[in-house]
């Protein structure tokens, strides 16, 4: 089961990054992109690591990516202009795609029953990587983990400073 | 494991091409997340390989490293393109010797 979870996505996180590669738009080379890290996310998942496949798709295919796209649409006309597509049926399958996503994640919602705890008769955080991870976060890698927020206020300021209107 | 390893070295070479290959900063940049995500699989590798949680650790850093180097990397394509007017990097070399 996890050889055919490995050989389905990470054949499509192969393809998806030579797509990334071979692209002539650069719009679609974000987007291929995208594919590749929703993929790369489902192998960190099979390689349980739960919450670095959340963080994946939350901050990475997300976050970076959507910011990514907004630079590219705001310094490559050109190619956003190509990327707005005319045909009326990919925006159906589109808006379908994403009923039949909502209707999945509301069945997968109401399956998870929150009253049951799910590590019955485990110690509090003891074996769940979430929990371990999290730990280990706050303990032994605390100055790493603060370092880290440090990097991002500078990176914050940085970018303010690099992107104020010189007059 | 070695499947994981070499799908990793794969999406990195792919990444390395890329970078060589493409005449856009932007492009480029879009390979170097690639190379990182490449690194990153192998790190989660080997954590569960393992059996410990460091190389997820190391992930987690190198995500938020990532995101930082996003967010100035594109705030210096935004000024290099109200600069020169242009997303070519052969044609930034004025510090050329």
């Amino acid at each position: 089961m996890e050889t055919l979870f490995f050989y389905l996505f990470g054949g499509i996180a192969l393809l998806a990054a030579m797509s990334v590669v071979a692209q002539k738009k650069i719009f679609y080379s974000a987007l291929s992109l995208i594919i590749c890290l929703g993929s790369i996310a489902v192998l960190f998942l099979a390689l349980e690591a739960p919450f670095i496949a959340a963080v994946q798709v939350i901050v990475y295919a997300g976050a970076v990516m959507v910011l990514f796209l907004f630079v590219i649409m705001l310094l490559d006309p050109f190619s956003a202009a190509a990327a707005r597509d005319k045909r009326k049926r990919l925006t159906f399958l589109a808006v379908a795609l994403g009923l039949v996503a909502l209707a999945v994640l509301f069945t997968l919602m109401r399956a998870h029953d929150p009253a049951t705890p799910p590590l019955a008769g485990e110690p509090p955080g003891g074996t769940d990587p979430v929990g371990r991870l999290g730990r280990l976060l706050f303990t032994r890698y605390l100055i790493p983990f603060e370092a880290t927020s440090i990097l991002i206020l500078v990176a914050i300021m940085g970018v303010v400073v690099l992107a104020r209107k010189r007059s | 494991m070695n499947h994981y390893l070499t799908l990793s070295l794969l999406l990195f070479l792919v990444g390395t091409v890329g970078f060589i290959v493409k005449k856009n900063v932007l492009a480029m940049f879009l390979c170097v997340e690639l190379m990182l995500n490449a690194a990153n699989l192998a790190f989660v590798a080997f954590a569960r390989d393992l059996g410990q949680l460091q190389g997820q650790v190391f992930v987690f850093l190198v995500m938020v490293v990532a995101a930082a180097e996003a967010a100035v990397g594109l705030a210096i394509m935004i000024v290099l393109y109200r600069c020169r007017g242009t997303l070519n990097p052969d044609e930034a070399d004025t510090m050329k010797g």
